[in-house]
């Protein structure tokens, strides 16, 4: 045993030579590419991922995810918690301890006013700011000295880790923004293209919308880091293109969001250039019920529901026999095994991660499709007319639109799944739709997943950081999109469980991640079994990078380049 | 000399066949053109194919088998690729292959085919019948043109795929509802494409109406008392039909490039329902493993339209009098 634990340190020593012995910018060049172009390097007027992950190489917050979900010191010495003082036992403020001898990328000194100054310049009412809801409940940003934040929140907050943490909280320089608060922060652009930041890297140019070339932080906190000297950020493509460049032509080190069927990755990975990585945050693939009734002939009210707090206004979908039914005629690792190989898991829940948050209540693993017949049957739904297709007892044919985006793994589950609920004897329609119009969100277009003209719909979602309360908030029965509210609203089912909303409120008041962790996995059930989806695959994130670029860490919690300091060369 | 009198100097010869009709003139003038025979009969193969080879192969273009049979049967290479490669997966049920859903390629290749001639073929019948009609009607009567050209700049303004897009917002539920969903989509698709791509055709049709207008034959039938109907029926119409078969055979390559446009964004056929442009599409991402998914549709498709090509030209080489009997 003693042998075995020296041999893996000696392996360990080994792994880490490379890192240790490193000085900065030894290594020449890394050239990553993302197949959504940045066209912005300031997070805090862009929510596109691609922005805030360009910019989290620049600038950084007080505290970020590890690759385990957990929350790790970055510009502070240690997270602040209850236990040791950071937090007020009452829940309403938590103060930070910056680093002492922080600089930023011209030399400067980091400072207790930069932080204030990034809380004034994004809750600026005219300013538009892209991330003002991780600021939400706020109410002062207190400075007693320069190495000192104390956040101040209007009520008791279990979770106060949403300032200031995270890639899409990074602290900006109050010397560069002074004059961008308000109004004339999209005039800036200048600062807006080139922020200072106390990242391992500096912008040297920047082509919106097409490439970045990056420089080492002179002033970097750790003299060693970052170990290349040069990073050429290049957007644009699609992700087949950014697979191919990294695995088979090896052009570029590191891409991004890959998501290709596992045949087409393994393919690219024959080419011997790179690798692939998978992570796991909670990303579920699934099919959203509708709780409305999409009929056409409803005008104004179409996929409404005229009572917004009552059950289900569906002709059949809300009856638990169908959805359940539907449930069970699908065939989970099948759809892994086409769509996501290694990058996707078998799930039955909505919040599949944190692990502390994955119910294990459900099981949904084995296709039965004799089963589902039989429940069908017994809740009368009888196929009367001989057509192969369901009646309902009103003698509506159960006959459904599935709509979902334009996405080849998307189109192949859409196939699978229309001929197994054909085998249970309900007709479905299948529709895609081009994803900058069904994500886009214009309240004009009939097309949106907020509008939902369709029985059933698949997309995937998550959620950012490491709680879920607000992700959970989405099944709230006043937060479904109506014509009233411009079609906003994260409650895309309309559903409305009865007793989920007051469990809602019981999770916002309660403190201490068991108890937590113990109503999230109630509600997670609570929505699956009461038809507000189908899930299907707990999806990873795919990213590849060349085999000669080490110390890649996927991390789904952040930014995937949260850790690109410690990044280096590996000779081969 | 038994038949003296027949051969009398005499005697006018008796013809011994009745005269041919025009159309057997084109008609045998066309049956001189080899490309065009050869054209004529690749597509007859091709159309024959797709709408009668179902009868024979029988295998459903959209099934797919239940778990176990569909990974064992899926990703399989044409028969054809055991030839080179004895280790590939093949199976004669499959003699093209499956697709990554086990889906059956030669099924999906003949379906895809129906849709995708249908749709080139009507769609450019439209836009054909359209631009000669506004081009004759606007080269022949002078108080016409000015509005019919200015109507066909306004339509060459327009960009059309969101033209396309915006009016298969409007009426595809209205279609869906009369012909069922993919007869609706069908509708929809021939004559969005058709009434956006008359405009080249009546543009040049009306330049060649303009130039014929003023040659002699015209004015000769003129002067005779021809009406303007007759007229552009017997002498004009025969005479612009070769720009409107240069048009039409260039009409049907694109018009089954825009269908598979549209399909991929959305808003042609439904996803799982085949054509050759969405097979094509469905197929780049797996092309180095398995080319023949992208071969046969690509080939299908050029053959098509190069098969068109061919029969315009023989066509409009047996319709110009000029030509024929040369």
């Amino acid at each position: 045993m003693t042998f075995k634990t020296a041999l893996m340190g000696a392996a360990a020593l080994v792994a880490l030579a490379p890192a240790a012995f490193a000085e900065r910018g030894s290594d020449g060049e890394v050239r990553i590419i993302y197949w959504q172009a940045p066209s912005i390097l300031n997070p805090f007027l862009s929510g596109g991922t691609k922005d805030l992950e360009s910019a989290s190489m620049i600038i950084e917050p007080l505290a970020r995810y590890n690759e385990k979900g957990e929350l790790v010191p970055w510009l502070v010495d240690e997270v602040p918690t209850v236990d040791n003082g950071g937090v007020s036992a009452d829940l309403t403020s938590i103060t930070w301890k910056i680093t002492p001898g922080l600089t930023w990328s011209d030399g400067t000194p980091f400072t207790s006013a930069d932080v204030k100054f990034t809380y004034e310049y994004c809750t600026d009412p005219d300013g538009g700011c892209a991330q003002v809801t991780k600021f939400e409940g706020v109410d002062s940003v207190d400075t007693p000295d320069d190495l000192t934040v104390t956040v101040n929140f209007s009520g008791p907050t279990p979770n106060p880790y949403g300032p200031f943490v995270g890639g899409e909280s990074p602290i900006l320089q109050a010397a560069q923004f002074a004059d961008c608060k308000g109004a004339a922060a999209s005039t800036c652009t200048e600062e807006n293209f080139n922020p200072i930041g106390t990242g391992p890297f500096v912008v040297d140019d920047f082509k919106p919308n097409d490439v970045i070339v990056m420089s080492a932080n002179p002033n970097y906190r750790d003299p060693a880091k970052p170990a290349f000297a040069k990073v050429t950020f290049k957007g644009g493509g699609d992700a087949t293109a950014a697979g191919r460049a990294v695995m088979e032509t090896g052009e570029f080190d590191y891409a991004w969001n890959l998501q290709l069927a596992p045949d087409v990755i393994s393919q690219m990975q024959e080419g011997g250039l790179g690798t692939p990585v998978a992570g796991f945050g909670p990303l579920v693939e699934r099919l959203m019920l509708n709780n409305a009734n999409p009929d056409p002939a409803l005008g104004e009210m179409r996929s409404v529901k005229a009572d917004p707090n009552g059950p289900s206004e569906h002709p059949f979908l809300g009856d638990p026999a169908v959805y359940k039914a539907m449930s069970m005629a699908i065939d989970r690792p099948l759809l892994v095994e086409v769509g996501y190989g290694q990058a996707g898991k078998v799930t039955c829940n909505w919040v599949p991660a944190p692990d502390a948050f994955n119910s294990t209540a459900l099981t949904c693993d084995t296709q039965d499709i004799a089963g589902a017949n039989a429940m069908l049957d017994a809740a009368g739904y009888m196929d009367t007319d001989g057509d192969g297709v369901r009646e309902t007892p009103d003698g509506v044919p159960m006959s459904i639109l599935y709509q979902t985006s334009t996405n080849a793994v998307r189109q192949d589950f859409q196939a699978l799944i229309k001929e197994w609920w054909s085998q249970i004897g309900i007709e479905t329609e299948l529709r895609n739709l081009n994803a900058s119009v069904f994500f886009g969100g214009d309240p004009g277009s009939p097309d949106t997943f907020q509008k939902f003209y369709a029985d059933v719909q698949m997309y995937a979602n998550t959620f950012n950081g490491t709680d879920p309360q607000a992700y959970l908030g989405n099944a709230l029965c006043d937060k479904a999109p109506r014509p009233d509210s411009q079609w906003q609203g994260e409650n895309i089912s309309r559903t409305c469980i009865p007793g989920y909303d007051e469990m809602h409120a019981q999770l916002q008041a309660t403190a201490g991640i068991e108890a937590r962790a113990e109503i999230g996995r109630a509600l997670n059930d609570m929505a699956v079994e009461n038809g507000m989806m189908i899930p299907l695959v707990h999806r990873g994130r795919l990213s590849a990078h060349a085999n000669t670029l080490g110390g890649v860490v996927l991390n789904v919690w952040d930014s995937e380049l949260w850790n690109v300091a410690d990044w280096y060369r590996v000779d081969g | 000399m038994t038949d003296a009198a027949h051969n009398s100097p005499l005697s006018d010869p008796i013809p011994d066949k009745p005269p041919r009709s025009q159309w057997e003139e084109v008609w045998s003038q066309f049956r001189r053109h080899r490309g065009a025979m050869i054209s004529l009969f690749i597509l007859v193969v091709i159309v024959a194919g797709t709408y009668l080879g179902p009868l024979i192969w029988r295998a459903d273009p959209q099934a797919i088998p239940s778990t176990l049979d569909m990974i064992k049967q899926r990703d399989a290479r044409p028969i054809y690729t055991s030839i080179w490669d004895s280790g590939a997966k093949v199976q004669w049920a499959n003699p093209l292959g499956t697709d990554n859903l086990a889906r059956d390629n030669l099924a999906r290749l003949m379906y895809g085919g129906r849709v995708s001639i249908a749709v080139g073929l009507l769609a450019m019948a439209l836009s054909i019948v359209l631009g000669a009609l506004v081009g004759v009607l606007a080269g022949y009567f002078r108080r016409l043109d000015s509005p019919l050209m200015r109507l066909t700049d306004l339509f060459l303004a327009l960009p059309l795929l969101p033209l396309i897009l915006v009016a298969s917002l409007l009426f595809r539920e209205p279609l869906s509802a009369a012909f069922g969903v993919e007869g609706g989509t069908f509708v929809l698709i021939v004559s969005l494409i058709g009434i956006t791509s008359w405009m080249q055709t009546a543009r040049i049709v009306r330049g060649d109406v303009l130039a014929l207008k003023e040659r002699e034959f015209v004015l000769a039938a003129k002067s005779v008392g021809t009406r303007p109907g007759r007229l552009i029926r017997r002498h004009v119409l025969p005479n612009v039909l070769s720009p409107i078969m240069v048009s039409a055979t260039l009409g049907i390559a694109t018009a089954i490039i825009t269908e598979s446009a549209l399909s991929f964004l959305g808003f042609g056929f439904p996803p799982d329902f085949p054509t050759w442009g969405r097979l094509l599409n469905d197929s780049v991402d797996r092309m180095v493993s398995f080319p023949e998914r992208v071969l046969w549709p690509g080939l299908m498709i050029s053959l098509t339209v190069l098969c068109v090509n061919y029969i315009g030209d023989g066509l409009r080489d047996a319709l110009d009098p000029r030509i024929r009997g040369r």
